[in-house]
């Protein structure tokens, strides 16, 4: 397909599935506890209702940085779906949540701080696994074009299964689940008042909300490239992984930012970097 | 869009566009609940509707603890002479439109502790009351009916907001 097709395809789709998946997954965490839930749209009501609020700030800079944190999160995504080269995937995707945590650190809220430092905390315990998947998909394809990752033919996964469960437990923090979900959660309701998002309001935490949607469409990109281009497989993959994740989202408390990090660093050394180092002698 | 210029139309696509701003408030008030010295039995109440028996997060409710994020201040309790400011500074940083929900007796008007010496009275003292929720406590089916008139509310602010009407603080 066209990259830019694809790309285009990726920008007005990545919302419409992100607020399915969302919703979908209220509704479980709903029935889990015994509740009816919200209906499936309720992210887009939240979202649509955030642009009709007045938006208050402090500094405007804020608006700045949440603004380029949507755009790089979108243009990663993008560059991704258009078959671009993954180590940029990743720069941009990393760039994306610095400016998110400068865009907390702008305003003087020491909540605000708190999940800013929390959120850095996040992205250290996730990079190097987002590295390590790259590396692993390298040495399997041959290639760092996410294109050519898509058309391989078999599974990526027989070789990286290690490499999969890291990044399957990576992703708790991403979809900011518990027991990770230190920086900002939607359960939440009185700790840290709400972390990162604390300061912003009205479109600003529009925008995040949005680019959280296009963020779960990246992750699932990356465990879409395990599957190759078994698309079926990939599918029931996602839904499983989901699944699990609100399930554990559901039966654990937020653990330590310490317990949170070395677990995470444990995982990626044990798992993805054995499995890299495994490959690497294969 | 030819019939756009004459006046009956214009109306009509006015109402059809504050039908849909309303509809979309009115599916996602989030609240945030201040405890103004209650005997935290209109709280424990207010609790209660979050639980599975009453789940209002069925209608999009969401306990946010974040004024800036909040459409709706529930307040449970007299103000009394501490904590006056604490009101007055979570509903200031509340975006527009906003509305305020008094829970409980002692919220409306202080209920048997009027008269006491710390007391200022009734929220209505402090901020701009919207909705007011007697009992004490006060059950989670009136709460959750005084909610629901509050969104009514809501969409009025936010038609007066587009109107260019600011809300007198």
């Amino acid at each position: 397909m066209n990259p830019f097709i694809a790309a285009g395809i990726f920008i007005i789709l990545a919302p419409i599935i992100g607020i399915l998946i969302a919703g979908t997954d209220r509704i479980i965490t709903a029935r889990m506890q015994g509740r009816v839930g919200p209906p499936i749209l309720q992210p887009w009501y939240d979202i649509r209702k955030l642009f009709e609020k007045r938006q208050v700030a402090v500094w405007g800079a804020q608006n700045f940085f949440i603004f380029c944190y949507l755009i790089f999160m979108i243009f990663s995504g993008a560059l991704f779906y258009a078959g671009g080269d993954i180590l940029l995937v990743i720069f941009a995707f990393t760039l994306a949540h610095v400016f998110m945590i400068l865009g907390c650190y702008v305003s003087f809220s020491p909540y605000a701080h708190v999940g800013a430092e929390r959120e850095l905390i996040q992205l250290m315990a996730v990079e190097p696994m987002i590295i390590i998947t790259a590396i692993g998909l390298y040495q399997v394809n041959g290639s760092f074009y996410v294109g050519d990752m898509l058309n391989h033919p078999g599974l990526p996964v027989v070789l990286l299964p290690g490499a999969l469960l890291g990044f399957i437990f990576i992703l708790t923090f991403k979809l900011r689940k518990s027991p990770f979900d230190l920086a900002s959660s939607h359960h939440a309701h009185q700790e840290l008042v709400k972390g990162s998002t604390t300061e912003f309001s009205g479109y600003t935490l529009a925008m995040i909300e949005l680019s959280h949607l296009y963020e779960l469409i990246v992750m699932l990109g990356f465990v879409w490239l395990f599957f190759g281009d078994n698309l079926i497989l990939c599918v029931i993959a996602i839904i499983v992984i989901l699944f699990l994740e609100i399930l554990i989202d559901n039966c654990t408390s937020r653990v330590r930012w310490q317990d949170a990090l070395s677990s995470s660093w444990f995982v990626t050394l044990a798992l993805g970097a054995g499995n890299i180092f495994v490959l690497s002698l294969m | 869009m030819v019939c756009y210029t004459r006046p009956w139309c214009r109306e009509y696509l006015r109402t059809l566009i504050n039908v849909i701003i309303m509809t979309y408030l009115q599916k996602s008030p989030w609240i945030i609940h201040y405890d103004a010295s209650s005997c935290n039995g209109c709280d424990i109440e207010v609790l209660a509707c979050l639980t599975p028996l009453y789940d209002v997060e069925r209608f999009g409710i969401i306990n946010t603890g974040n004024p800036k994020h909040a459409d709706i201040f529930v307040i449970t309790g007299g103000v009394n002479e501490l904590n006056k400011e604490v009101v007055r500074n979570i509903y200031e940083q509340m975006p527009h439109p906003k509305v305020v929900v008094a829970i409980g007796i002692c919220a409306c008007s202080g209920g048997v502790f009027r008269e006491c010496y710390n007391i200022s009275g009734g929220v209505a003292t402090v901020i701009p009351v919207d909705v007011y929720v007697p009992g004490c406590a006060a059950r989670p089916e009136s709460i959750i009916d005084g909610i629901v008139q509050a969104l009514g509310i809501l969409e009025q602010k936010k038609l007066g907001m587009k109107a260019g009407v600011e809300e007198a603080v």
